[in-house]
């Protein structure tokens, strides 16, 4: 009888212990939930673009990754995509701006998941990832090109392998050796005595060597993270075991990841992106031109010949609904940013459009004291993080690198 | 008198005692535990009663009886998708040929729509479409629908809450 009652005791006590906390199970259902919704496990089967017949054409994939690493492809023989989007340090360059042919504005954006995205660059003024890759060769802070000067080149180096892809290369023998309607004033005047077929030839060999190159982005995609194997886990009711283990500190940071923080408001789904566009008071860079982010970019993207309005689209406008449907204007486009991809986030340091915040730290200082934007509107609200909790928010960060 | 109540006790021998024991012991617990619970429950943070959710209302008038539905049933985020708007006269009556245009935002975030949804087309039976759609983030989502109609015009505010 007595050991009936010491049973019994010490079963109260133990329901007692759980609800006082010491047994707390660490996650709620609801938390389960979001944590499961991140996992990679859940990035769905990346699908066609029918804005470009070549996107899942090995041959295009294969010259698109030529095309990605030649220096060639640049008006000093110097630059490629690659000199930005480096291939073993995530596809960027550790940089505040990028630095082509000259220093950009920007900070050099990762590609794992690119062809995933709605919008291309920080600000979205390209609605393809075909149209977004013919962008930086004609920038004269990147590679400086022109596109006449990029027919030739791919005709002189690679017509062979462009035709068994694309057909037949167009005459190029009247087309002058630099014109272009973005370049340089004799390069606009070229491109403005140039017969509006041959521009046309030019914006169609133009266009497919960016379709080429988005072809090969297309197989970069992200890897799977400490933090997949611990969600993973979680989900299926199995114990994490060896580095999928979280320790508590990164079993905190997840928690203020998805409550408290807020940081999954915006960094949602298996890409920690909402591939969508936010004014979060991150501060202008001295000595950089005006920068008002999607605000400017929703002109920029309209006025793209090669938009999905375009005529070098493929397939019907049913695949244009983004750019029918875009936000034009309006408050909340002032300094609007893409939300980027926390996934390999810790090893990629500087942060923000301009490389505003040189660590983590910075990061996570700026979204817990939530200064308001010098021109548009903040949507972030004071964190009032301490220092444990930005320490365990950085931890939990750096399980989507390892 | 405890003494002697005790003394009575004891001597009815000491089995009979240690249960009485117990039993007081597991009486004490239980209240403590009814105590704890009540503790739990009275601090336990209560969600705000949420906005209406309801997917078929009056107009703000009373013009029209409004219903909004995803067009293929379920509401994916981070997807672009349609929406059915259905518009019927407070007699019943399908609404047709009304202009409709699509606001909105989430209220607890400072911002709009990621997207301009728009009416694209009549279906029939007082439906229209409207494409477009994208919840970009889950919480408390605002559409506001102003429609202009023969009847007249009238505007109504569907909540969604991911």
């Amino acid at each position: 009888m007595r050991r009936l009652a010491s049973v019994a005791s010490l079963a109260v006590l133990a329901v007692l212990a759980l609800l006082g906390g010491c047994g707390e199970p660490e996650f709620s259902d609801a938390e389960k939930k979001t944590i499961a919704s991140l996992a990679l496990n859940m990035l769905p089967a990346l699908k066609a673009d029918t804005t470009n017949q070549y996107a899942d054409v090995p041959a295009a994939a294969a010259l698109g990754s030529t095309l990605f690493f030649d220096v060639g492809m640049s008006r000093d023989g110097t630059v490629s995509c690659s000199t930005c989007h480096k291939i073993d340090r995530q596809f960027q360059d550790d940089l505040p701006q990028a630095v082509g042919v000259g220093r950009t504005n920007r900070r050099t954006m990762p590609l794992a998941g690119v062809a995933r995205d709605p919008w291309f660059f920080w600000d979205g003024r390209r609605d393809s990832l075909w149209a977004q890759a013919l962008t930086p060769l004609e920038n004269p802070l990147e590679q400086a090109g022109n596109r006449a000067a990029f027919a030739h080149y791919i005709k002189n180096r690679f017509g062979e392998r462009y035709e068994r892809i694309f057909g037949p290369l167009p005459d190029l023998s009247a087309v002058p050796a630099n014109a272009s309607p973005l370049g340089t004033e004799a390069e606009k005047t070229a491109w403005k005595a140039m017969p509006a077929g041959e521009q046309e030839d030019v914006n169609r060999v133009f266009a497919n060597i960016g379709k080429a190159i988005a072809a090969f982005e297309r197989s970069i995609e992200p890897a799977q993270t400490r933090f997949d194997r611990f969600a993973i886990d979680l989900a299926t009711g199995a114990k994490p075991e060896g580095d999928a283990a979280f320790s508590a500190e990164e079993i905190l940071g997840l928690k203020l990841f998805i409550s408290k923080a807020n940081c999954v408001t915006c960094h949602n789904g298996p890409r920690f992106t909402d591939s969508s566009f936010h004014n979060t008071g991150v501060p202008p860079v001295k000595d950089l031109p005006p920068d008002r982010g999607r605000a400017d970019a929703v002109t920029q993207v309209q006025a793209d010949p090669f938009n999905c309005f375009g005529k070098f689209r493929d397939g019907d406008a049913g695949a244009c609904r983004e750019l029918r449907f875009m936000v034009k204007d309006g408050q909340q486009l002032v300094r609007a940013y893409k939300t980027p991809s926390l996934r390999g986030a810790a090893t990629r340091a500087p942060y923000m459009h301009a490389g505003q915040f040189a660590s983590l730290d910075e990061v996570l200082a700026h979204y817990s004291k939530a200064a308001a934007a010098v021109e548009g509107v903040s949507e972030v609200h004071p964190l009032d993080l301490s220092d444990r909790e930005r320490a365990a928010l950085v931890a939990f960060l750096k399980t989507l690198s390892d | 008198m405890r003494h002697a109540a005790h003394d009575v006790i004891s001597r009815r021998g000491t089995g009979l005692a240690s249960i009485w024991r117990y039993i007081l012991a597991g009486l004490g617990l239980a209240a403590l535990l009814v105590g704890i619970l009540a503790v739990v429950y009275l601090t336990a943070p209560h969600s705000a009663p949420g906005p209406d959710t309801a997917r078929s209302k009056k107009t703000a008038s009373g013009l029209f009886v409004a219903s909004f539905e995803p067009e293929r049933g379920v509401i994916r985020q981070g997807e672009l998708q349609s929406w059915l708007l259905t518009l019927k006269t407070a007699a019943g009556a399908p609404v047709e040929g009304a202009a409709i245009t699509v606001s909105g935002g989430m209220p607890q975030h400072n911002h709009g729509l990621p997207t301009s949804p728009q009416a694209t087309d009549y279906l029939g039976e007082g439906r229209y479409r409207i494409d477009g759609v994208k919840f970009t983030m889950s919480g408390w989502w605002q559409l506001r629908f102003a429609i202009s109609a023969a009847a007249g015009s009238d505007s109504v505010v569907f909540n969604i809450v991911l």
